[in-house]
């Protein structure tokens, strides 16, 4: 760090202007601070107000997600990167699923293609809308608070009807997805994507003209493009910059290039820019939920059908809210002891996944997520690694906060919208 | 550019080349990775000019251990291609490339943390998500999944795995 206040006292008149100036304090921001979303700590270097150096420091979240999965089954791996960045479980999922579903050879069926992206872009509001709802809060927005996270609960409770979760869904699988659409999704979805658009135009009527919001975020936090790509800034922080990149659009992945939809992109790279993309963002993603209740139409399977890939068991909620149907455990258990074997060896090893490795990219709403997944055979992962966009993008915070001041490191904190379960893993 | 075509075209800067899965993988002598990263990158056909990800796979049983994977990827021609070095199980390092992908700072700090691999040049290798006073190297394959004792009320808890009542 440059120009520490840990240097040797020079000589001179210690009152003077020019040895005042030098005197800098080193403080702790986090890991326990409401505005560092989670457990970041931030090791800054103030010379008053002005932030001089910036340091910051992860790790306070690392669970070993990615040793984990080393030791469990290629299925139990979706119930623990679910967890990883908690706020973008569907992403997680998908980019797993679909590394190991290209190791394995095997496409799921279009149904479960449109789900998964239904549900992600689903995802990416939930996620923008708890951006919105906290950034609010540090800038002093506490209305945009309650609004944010009112409309998340409403794609929470789509989501816990149709995977039994709020979170941590594990409702992408291997081959497909785990179930259909309970009865009356469809119409609640359609309802929820009828009533967003004003209630986005809501926000913008608070925030865009807002005279606190702007003195806030305009000018405040600039990245220009060339920095970004040097730090390798991925997301809508990149795009804020002017990069119309893309990971949906540029390599397309699970049927994104099937549907309609704009890549936002800003100019002025601030933290009003990122404001922007991110509410448009939600907008885009409206226009791609209702083409997959289009699509959701055609009915069809929503899982591969090869009995060596596709979980054994038969679900549905019976009377007592177990879900198990009666008719496949009494198969198991009394008719077929083949069935027996077979779902025995399913439960407790799984899918064997043949010797390989692949990199998997998906555009979660912090930007570029990657699983790079290698098998050696066996019924367990050899290695996961998990390319977070949020453990990536938190380099450039140095490059925003150094020269600004020290109330803006919040506003540029908040504008990066980093996830600690997701860089630390 | 489809992957055979990209595949004949890296081999003119690095000759071994694989493609698995309409995915390409360049095998690189750890000597010579900043020269054939530069060529990659200075390539106009190839110009691969983004570091996506970067991190290593733990073989004890095989010669080299330890493998280094770059994942690099072109922002003008959106192809990628994976960069592996095999480096040995005795002192394992390779040199940094951060001053040439400033984002690999925090994967390589995260590589040395998990596996122990050394880049050399690198402006501060210092552990990044485990705490400094760690000991090990915990996604290496030889170490156990958790196995640590845990400060509880004056004394030691073994591990889950290890505790006996």
């Amino acid at each position: 760090m440059s120009g520490s206040n840990l240097r040797p006292a020079t000589t001179g008149d210690p009152m003077s202007e020019t040895e005042f100036r030098q005197e800098t304090m080193v403080i702790n921001m986090g890991p326990q601070h409401p505005s560092t979303h989670g457990v970041l700590r931030l090791l800054l270097e103030l010379d008053g107000e002005t932030v001089v150096a910036c340091k910051p420091i992860v790790g306070y979240l690392h669970t070993g997600i990615e040793k984990n999965t080393e030791y469990r089954t290629w299925m139990q791996g979706i119930a623990y990167v679910t967890r990883a960045d908690y706020l973008s479980p569907f992403f997680n999922e998908l980019a797993y699923c679909l590394a190991v579903e290209r190791l394995l050879g095997i496409e799921a069926p279009p149904r479960a293609q449109v789900l998964r992206v239904m549900f992600c872009e689903m995802n990416r509001i939930a996620s923008h809308l708890v951006w919105l709802a906290t950034s609010g809060l540090e800038l002093g927005a506490v209305s945009v608070m309650l609004y944010g996270f009112r409309e998340r609960e409403q794609i929470l409770d789509v989501f816990e009807a149709a995977t039994g979760l709020r979170m941590n869904h594990a409702y992408i699988r291997i081959g497909g997805v785990i179930m259909d659409l309970p009865p009356e999704s469809t119409e609640r979805i359609g309802d929820f994507i009828d009533m967003m658009p004003g209630r986005i135009h809501e926000f913008e009527t608070l925030l865009s003209t807002n005279p606190i919001w702007l003195e806030r975020n305009v000018g405040v936090g600039v990245l220009p493009p060339e920095d970004a790509l040097r730090f390798g800034v991925t997301g809508p922080t990149l795009r804020a910059s002017g990069v119309p990149r893309d990971v949906r659009k540029d390599e397309p992945y699970g049927g994104y290039d099937t549907y309609e939809f704009d890549v936002i992109t800003r100019s002025t790279a601030d933290c009003f820019a990122r404001y922007e993309v991110r509410l448009e963002e939600m907008k885009q993603s409206l226009r791609i939920i209702g083409q997959c209740l289009e699509r959701l139409r055609e009915p069809g399977p929503v899982m591969v059908e090869d009995p060596k890939v596709r979980w054994p068991a038969q679900l549905e909620v019976g009377p007592d809210g177990i879900g198990n149907s009666n008719a496949y455990v009494q198969h198991i258990m009394e008719e077929s002891m083949e069935a027996l074997i077979h779902h025995f060896k399913m439960v407790t090893e799984g899918v064997h996944v043949p010797e390989g490795e692949t990199y998997q990219v998906v555009e979660s709403p912090r930007g570029e997520l990657g699983y790079y997944v290698v098998s050696d055979g066996e019924h367990r992962p050899y290695r996961v690694k998990i390319r977070d966009p949020s453990f990536v993008n938190l380099q450039a915070t140095a490059e925003m906060v150094e020269g600004g001041l020290i109330a803006d490191a919040i506003a540029v904190i908040a504008s990066i919208d980093p996830v600690m379960g997701g860089v630390d893993r | 550019m489809i992957a055979a075509e990209l595949a004949e075209r890296v081999r003119a800067i690095s000759p071994d080349v694989v493609i698995a899965r309409d995915e390409v993988t360049a095998f690189v002598h750890p000597e010579e990775l900043l020269g054939t990263l530069a060529g990659l990158r200075d390539d106009a056909e190839l110009s691969f000019d983004a570091l996506s990800s970067l991190t290593v796979v733990d073989w004890p049983d095989r010669v080299p251990r330890f493998w280094v994977a770059y994942e690099l990827y072109s922002m003008a021609h959106r192809h990628r291609l994976r960069v592996k070095v095999g480096l040995p199980a005795e002192d394992p390092r390779v040199a940094s490339i951060t001053p040439m992908f400033p984002t690999a700072n925090w994967h390589e700090r995260e590589a040395w943390d998990f596996f122990g691999v050394v880049f050399e040049g690198h402006p501060d290798l210092v552990r990044i998500l485990l705490p400094d006073d760690w000991e090990g190297f915990p996604l290496r394959k030889t170490e156990e999944l958790g196995g640590v004792d845990t400060r509880y009320q004056g004394a030691f808890i073994p591990p889950v795995d290890r505790r006996t009542t």
